[in-house]
């Protein structure tokens, strides 16, 4: 139950800590989120905050969404997301949240779409061994067996080729390096799933 | 999404420091905080400047010297916040951008 907020990744550069050492980080920019609705237990069952994200043309979304955003009293957003918070009533409707929402040192946990790898072998896949490249091998990057002879059978779960990646990965516990306010950005130590540009969901880390 | 392209290095503008001109072949001296305990000083490191890697606040530069008879080559990030001071020495006019070559001759100050 913390305050989540949507960005899009920038990519990766190094920081100089505090104590002058380098380390990873990557960039991630958080344009404001609007407050849309609350939602609150006697009426919803639970407590939070529904947001919208990023600018779209009014007419590009159907009928129902664009009256929904027009009772709030805001500008249509391309993306509508909720944020579990304890307390909806400490915020309201039409409120902007942004970088500032956050600080430098908290930790953050951070939701994205990892790359797509496609269909991919099980060295990449699983990190299996390649086969020896020379003395009389040529099935390098093939898996080895799928299980033993007497068995008659696979066993379930069998690590095989298949589709890899474009499934959603959280990285926990970020600490947030820098909050730039004028820019709407945020540096965070460490990697963060998913391509360039790709959309994150970036959540206060509690307990 | 507009201007997204250079936001990592309008961030990075933040780490970048001022240093004095120099190029691969000059011999500088860079002064770097190191802290012992509670105490802090300035290490001085001279040498001949074989690269500059990289770009922005991830520039790298590599010096080398002679210490105690054993060629010692040290790479530097550039916009570190503990280098204090860097000191151009001597400037030389070197063609090549990785003057490796210079790993070959002992007494550098007599290059040219």
């Amino acid at each position: 139950m913390a305050l989540t907020l949507l960005g899009r990744k920038v990519g990766m550069t190094q920081w100089f800590d505090g104590e002058g050492k380098a380390v990873p980080a990557t960039v991630v920019q958080v344009e404001p989120s609007v407050v849309v609705q609350l939602k609150r237990r006697e009426s919803d069952g639970y407590t939070a905050i529904q947001l919208g994200w990023g600018g779209v043309k009014g007419g590009k979304l159907p009928k129902p969404l664009r009256g929904h955003f027009q009772k709030a009293g805001v500008a249509p957003r391309r993306k509508l997301y909720e944020a579990r918070v304890d307390d909806p009533d400490a915020f309201q409707v039409g409120q902007e949240l942004g970088v500032e929402q956050f600080s430098e040192g908290e930790l953050v946990d951070v939701t994205g779409i990892s790359k797509g790898r496609g269909f991919a072998g099980t060295i990449k896949r699983w990190g299996f061994s390649y086969r020896p490249k020379s003395h009389g091998h040529k099935l390098i990057r093939r898996p080895g067996t799928a299980g033993p002879m007497g068995l008659r059978k696979v066993i379930k779960g069998k690590k095989m080729p298949g589709h890899f990646g474009a499934e959603t990965v959280t990285i926990r516990n970020l600490q947030v390096l820098k909050v730039d306010e004028a820019r709407g950005l945020l540096v965070l130590r460490g990697s963060v799933p998913g391509p360039r540009k790709g959309i994150l969901k970036i959540r206060k880390h509690d307990a | 999404m507009t201007g997204m392209d250079d936001l990592i290095g309008a961030l990075e503008e933040e780490h970048l420091k001022e240093w004095p001109e120099f190029r691969p072949g000059d011999i500088i001296r860079i002064y770097e905080r190191v802290s012992e305990g509670a105490r802090e000083r300035l290490q001085p490191f001279e040498g001949v400047v074989l690269r500059r890697s990289g770009s922005g606040s991830r520039e790298m530069v590599t010096i080398r010297r002679i210490a105690a008879g054993v060629g010692v080559e040290r790479t530097i990030p550039l916009h570190s916040p503990k280098l204090e001071r860097i000191e151009v020495i001597k400037r030389h006019n070197i063609r090549k951008s990785r003057p490796y070559w210079l790993r070959r001759i002992t007494r550098l100050h007599k290059i040219q």
